[in-house]
């Protein structure tokens, strides 16, 4: 990372210029050009994807007549066109946090597993089969929850249901399939799993060895190793690992899509079947919409980028901050 | 690496708690663990069975808990607590990766099994045309077409544009430009896939365009590009100062260094970077649902009129609902995985045979 630095230093000094008939001038300005043309033309998308969005939405929400933010029901088509996005707000969250509580403590295991615990000839090719959960594709993942997790879940919501059905969560008061929030967030959980992992893992090695060594020295064993130096040095890299994992699971379409039966509900009881997210209710509803229905999923979407902006930029800021401190470790 | 020798360490460490000899303190032999999870399966599945229960998830889950108990009591008996407290959270991390394994083995096992019932020949060879949902016909010919070209498409739009991206930040770059574009690359990787093809839906809306192949490459470009800046730009950045310098002194100007010094030591790395990014666009449906539209029919065109995809492929069979909708569903899903896999082996293969020579 220290490397950039020095790169840029060399062509401060633009050497040639006594050289009239050097061709390396032109060739550099068109160069730089393209590159930083590259550079701003991806500024401008991202700039036209926030400005396009907006336009259509306004476009659709100027007609709604339901409160956009606070209906509980989907119909742009209707006479007084009516959508809101409560529900969808609801599911997108509830269902990434479940994700998020199952992924984060499992993946940080993960990461100190194969940073600290495993055999050292099988860390990388841990590693790797981990990675390998990043490469299946998500319409992969979304048949597979559908036709396979679905079933083998039932069991599991029998249990919570006698167990901890007193904490109203997890009761189940409607007989069906486990087509519910409950599934789409352990499925959401396994498909953000190996992001987590790789941030946090990167950030667990760059842990300073001194600290590690002056713990064993003093007759820690090794989880108290990991306890006293690396959890704390790695705190903020386990935040922004499961915010990057949290924006991750609040834009997935097809797992979601495939494993909801949609129902506009807002229900706590996360066992039913039932519920929505942003990217499952366009993926849903698009076959049928009309022109002005596209714009209001449209604005849904909107919302949907926006959260997912907030929570990717502040993970990024937050990881951000910590590499200048960790500057002399590398 | 200083945890090698964590595991010599661990046995002398109770020491520490009192006046007895170290030499003399008991400690479990090194193979416990292993005894510990047969005895644990063992126990786990003999429960489930007992309680009739069904579901593999319980088996596991009833298991993997008597494991966790069964090491902690042991350990606090044999040794003490501070040692309990240390073989409970090894087993923890080993519960998790099991815990991480099985999803994908069970994921990976399904596809090949119910995927490979129903490829062959002809189903690569054939479209849906006239196939009923629930007729055992029909095939993926035009979904393998409709993906070869978008993804191409897509390639062909964001591979210089995130070189040149790359370039810039690595080699020209400093600044606030710079680092506004750093920061939204790192912000775009992040866009969700629905949301890139809900952009290009509204210019198609702006300018009433036809749904068309173009337009889902159009929406996997923008997926595509972050990561390819992203990978090049590490891999640029690996490249030893001293070869830039070198040529530099020799006179010849920048753009040539990069291009001729640069770029080369690089390229292994950039191009896997790029073959990780195609993958990883080649399994995308959203945008497809939205922009494409799905065909049954061969369409050769990207530039107009209704292509497939695989992802969307797998999609729409999914939602027939039929058992041959479901076979041919994951025959696709089998087909996607190889590309993929194989893309990403690949992909890693050339990283590893082509790894820049950093310093000696």
């Amino acid at each position: 990372m220290a490397s950039t630095t020095p790169i840029d230093t060399p062509p401060a000094p633009p050497v040639p210029r006594p050289s009239p008939r050097s061709t390396g001038r032109m060739g550099d300005k068109i160069f730089l050009g393209l590159s930083r043309g590259s550079g701003i033309l991806l500024l401008v998308i991202m700039a036209s994807i926030a400005v396009f969005l907006t336009y259509r939405s306004v476009l659709a929400i100027s007609k709604d007549e339901g409160n956009f933010l606070t209906t509980f029901d989907w119909n742009p088509a209707g006479d007084p066109p009516v959508f809101g996005i409560a529900v969808l707000l609801f599911g997108t969250v509830v269902s990434s946090i479940i994700a998020m509580v199952i992924a984060v403590p499992i993946a940080v295991g993960i990461a100190l597993f194969i940073s600290h615990y495993a055999p050292r000839k099988l860390a990388a090719p841990i590693a790797y089969v981990v990675d390998l959960l990043a490469a299946v594709p998500s319409i992969v993942y979304g048949i597979w929850g559908a036709l396979v997790l679905v079933p083998y879940l039932e069991g599991l919501n029998l249990w919570l249901d006698q167990f901890f059905g007193w904490t109203y969560i997890f009761e189940k008061t409607e007989v069906g399939v486990a087509r519910s929030l409950f599934t789409v967030g352990i499925l959401l959980a396994i498909m953000i799993l190996p992001i987590v992992t790789s941030v946090s893992r990167e950030v667990f090695l760059q842990v300073p060895k001194m600290n590690e060594e002056a713990a064993l020295a003093l007759g820690a064993t090794r989880w108290e190793v990991i306890r006293l130096s690396v959890l704390p040095f790695g705190r903020s890299g386990i935040i922004s690992a499961s915010m990057l994992g949290l924006g991750r699971a609040l834009g997935e379409t097809m797992a979601v899509a495939t494993v909801l039966s949609p129902s506009f509900l807002i229900s706590l009881h996360l066992l039913n079947p039932g519920g929505g997210t942003f990217a499952q209710n366009i993926a849903a509803k698009f076959g049928e919409a009309d022109a002005f229905g596209r714009d209001a999923l449209i604005a849904s979407g909107l919302v949907l980028f926006v959260l997912t902006l907030l929570v990717n930029g502040a993970a990024r800021l937050i990881i951000a901050r910590r590499k200048e401190y960790s500057g002399a470790n590398a | 690496m200083s945890h090698a020798p964590t595991g010599v360490i661990e046995r002398p460490t109770p020491a520490s708690p009192g006046p007895k000899s170290s030499l003399g303190s008991r400690s479990l032999p090194r193979l416990a663990p292993l005894g510990f999870a047969v005895v644990s399966v063992a126990l786990g599945v003999g429960v489930s069975l007992a309680a009739g229960w069904e579901s593999r998830i319980q088996w596991g889950l009833i298991s993997a808990l008597l494991f966790l108990a069964i090491s902690y009591v042991a350990t606090t008996i044999v040794e003490n607590q501070r040692q309990a407290r240390d073989r409970l959270a090894t087993s923890v991390m080993w519960v998790c990766f099991l815990v991480a394994v099985v999803p994908l083995a069970s994921l990976l096992w399904t596809t090949i099994v119910r995927g490979s019932e129903r490829l062959d020949g002809y189903f690569l060879t054939h479209s849906m045309a006239g196939v009923l949902g629930s007729e055992a016909s029909g095939g993926v010919y035009h979904a393998l077409i409709g993906t070869l070209e978008q993804v191409g498409i897509a390639t062909v739009i964001s591979a210089p544009l995130g070189l040149l991206t790359a370039v810039y930040l690595v080699e020209y770059g400093k600044g606030s430009l710079a680092r506004a574009v750093t920061f939204f690359v790192d912000v775009m990787t992040g866009i969700p896939s629905i949301v890139a093809g809900l952009f290009i839906l509204s210019i198609m809306l702006m300018f009433s365009l036809e749904p068309s192949g173009l337009m889902g490459a159009l929406a996997l470009t923008i997926l595509m590009v972050p990561v390819v800046v992203r990978s090049t730009e590490e891999m640029l950045k690996l490249v030893p100062n001293e070869l830039r310098e070198a040529s530099l002194a020799l006179g010849i100007p920048k753009w040539r260094t990069i291009l001729k010094v640069v770029l080369p030591t690089a390229i292994g790395g950039i191009t896997t970077g790029v073959m990780l990014a195609i993958a990883r666009i080649a399994g995308e449906t959203a945008p497809i649902i939205l922009l494409v539209f799905g065909s049954q029919l061969i369409n050769t065109n990207p530039f107009e009129g209704a292509q497939s995809s695989l992802p969307f492929y797998i999609y729409e069979q999914y939602r027939i609902g039929e058992a041959a909708s479901y076979d041919r569903a994951w025959a696709a899903a089998l087909v996607l995985i190889a590309f993929v896999m194989i893309l990403n082996l690949v992909a890693r293969g050339i990283a590893r045979w082509k790894a820049p020579k950093t310093g000696r």
